[in-house]
């Protein structure tokens, strides 16, 4: 990532656009293409878009999120899920049967963390969560601190590859949510690390041979 | 005698710094300075809006607030608080950003955006709206373009470019006339004018701004990069 491909808003793309698409994060003016936020641009096939360095969450449905129950309502929970948008887990999208007339607190109560999907979200940005998934369950005990949430993808890495570098380094459980808020689960000690190195990886996102770096890191 | 300015050309705007991400806590932030006057502006959000009657489910809704500090200009203290001054440049403010904000991308939320004067010089509602473009931006929130401003006028029968206080306060006829402009489209967004001027100086004045405008938008690109040239 360096900074000389950083574009600002209103900033040139693409000046010849008669055989371009607009994507994510730019628009098109005059057969011209121009930035909409501050990011990198990215070009796949005919389709120009600029991947953001900061902002908010946004929900997209199938992300996997990890959320706080806010609230419990008559047919389900309320969920902060660390976006402009709460959202709600309905009852019916909760693995466990739940009978008529529970108290709904015995399954999931305010303050308590789940990792869930994103199941729906209309065109208001009202989402929908659900928990039937074999990723999803509530989560007793561990560690949640939030990184950047554009930075997820950095720190899951290729196929994969740096967050299994890290759990297998340090034994824990991580679960990444798409929204930035992370779990981990292990030894004390153990937790810690993954935590820094989860956090170095975010910090240094835009550094090149970053998987050498994190592996000394927690070797060290 | 003809008026002249001592350390600067009657058509050269004072130095400018900038920089952005300079509060950690907010989603994003800006300061700009020109000459002796010196923005902050943070920006929080999207996040939610509540009372609720007040969403709006088309699009996000941008509060903008401006205010000087106690200690911020060198006459009397500053009172704290909204005055009329204040209530009105926070609102010719929002009016100047709006038009390059993208809003419909957030429906429901609202957009806070705080711009606090360190210095005040003359040239304050011209800064703290640099200074908001520039805090929008980095915050990561989709516009069209930045929105550069500056004050233009004349002083002494002179056209000049960027007043500072002692010219606001010129014994004398003197126009004051703060500009926003987009400058992809070089559209207007912002246009006031306090003291007497002609309708041809006044155009005159508006085409005297334009370069500036384009030196400053380079200026506030340059500090929106250089936030990711140092992490």
């Amino acid at each position: 990532m360096e900074s000389n491909h950083i574009v600002t808003p209103g900033e040139l793309v693409e000046s010849n656009a008669a055989n371009i698409l607009p994507g994510k994060g730019v628009y098109k003016k005059d057969g011209k293409i121009f930035a909409k936020v501050l990011g990198i641009p990215r070009k796949a096939g005919r389709v120009v878009s600029i991947t953001p360095l900061r902002g908010k969450y946004l929900p997209k449905k199938g992300d996997l999120v990890i959320g706080r129950v806010v609230d419990i309502t008559l047919n389900g929970w309320r969920v902060d899920i660390n976006s402009p948008y709460s959202s709600l887990l309905p009852l019916k999208e909760f693995p466990a049967m739940v009978r008529r007339g529970d108290d709904l607190s015995k399954y999931l109560s305010i303050d308590d963390y789940i990792a869930s999907i994103v199941a729906n979200v209309s065109s208001q940005n009202i989402v929908d969560l659900t928990m039937k998934d074999a990723k999803c369950k509530k989560l007793d005990q561990g560690l949640v601190f939030r990184i950047n949430p554009l930075k997820v993808s950095r720190v899951i890495g290729t196929g994969g590859s740096m967050i299994s570098l890290i759990k297998q380094k340090t034994n824990c459980k991580i679960i990444l949510g798409a929204n930035g808020v992370v779990w981990i689960q292990g030894l004390p000690e153990q937790q810690l690390k993954a935590m820094q190195a989860v956090k170095l990886v975010e910090r240094l996102a835009h550094v090149q041979g970053l998987t050498d770096k994190i592996k000394s890191f927690l070797e060290s | 005698m003809a008026y002249a300015r001592k350390d600067r050309g009657l058509l050269e705007p004072r130095p400018i710094t900038a920089r952005v991400g300079v509060i950690e806590n907010a989603d994003g932030s800006a300061f700009f300075k020109i000459g002796r006057t010196a923005a902050y502006a943070a920006v929080y959000g999207p996040r939610d809006l509540y009372p609720r009657a007040l969403q709006n489910p088309r699009r996000a809704v941008l509060r903008t607030h401006y205010n000087m500090m106690p200690f911020s200009s060198v006459g009397e203290r500053v009172r704290q608080g909204p005055k009329r001054r204040s209530i009105e440049i926070s609102l010719v403010t929002e009016k100047a950003l709006l038009p390059v904000l993208e809003l419909e991308a957030y429906p429901n939320t609202a957009i806070d955006v705080f711009i606090e004067l360190l210095q005040a010089d003359a040239g304050s509602r011209a800064a703290g709206i640099c200074a908001a473009s520039m805090a929008l931006a980095h915050a990561g929130i989709e516009m069209k373009d930045l929105v550069a401003a500056i004050a233009v006028g004349k002083v002494g029968g002179e056209l000049v470019v960027d007043l500072e206080y002692e010219e606001e306060a010129f014994e004398g006829e003197v126009a004051d006339i703060p500009i926003a402009m987009i400058p992809s489209t070089g559209e207007i967004s912002l246009l006031q004018m306090d003291g007497p001027i002609s309708k041809q100086e006044l155009l005159k004045a508006i085409s005297l701004a334009k370069p500036v405008l384009e030196r400053i938008v380079k200026i506030q690109r340059e500090a929106l990069k250089d936030y990711y040239k140092s992490v």
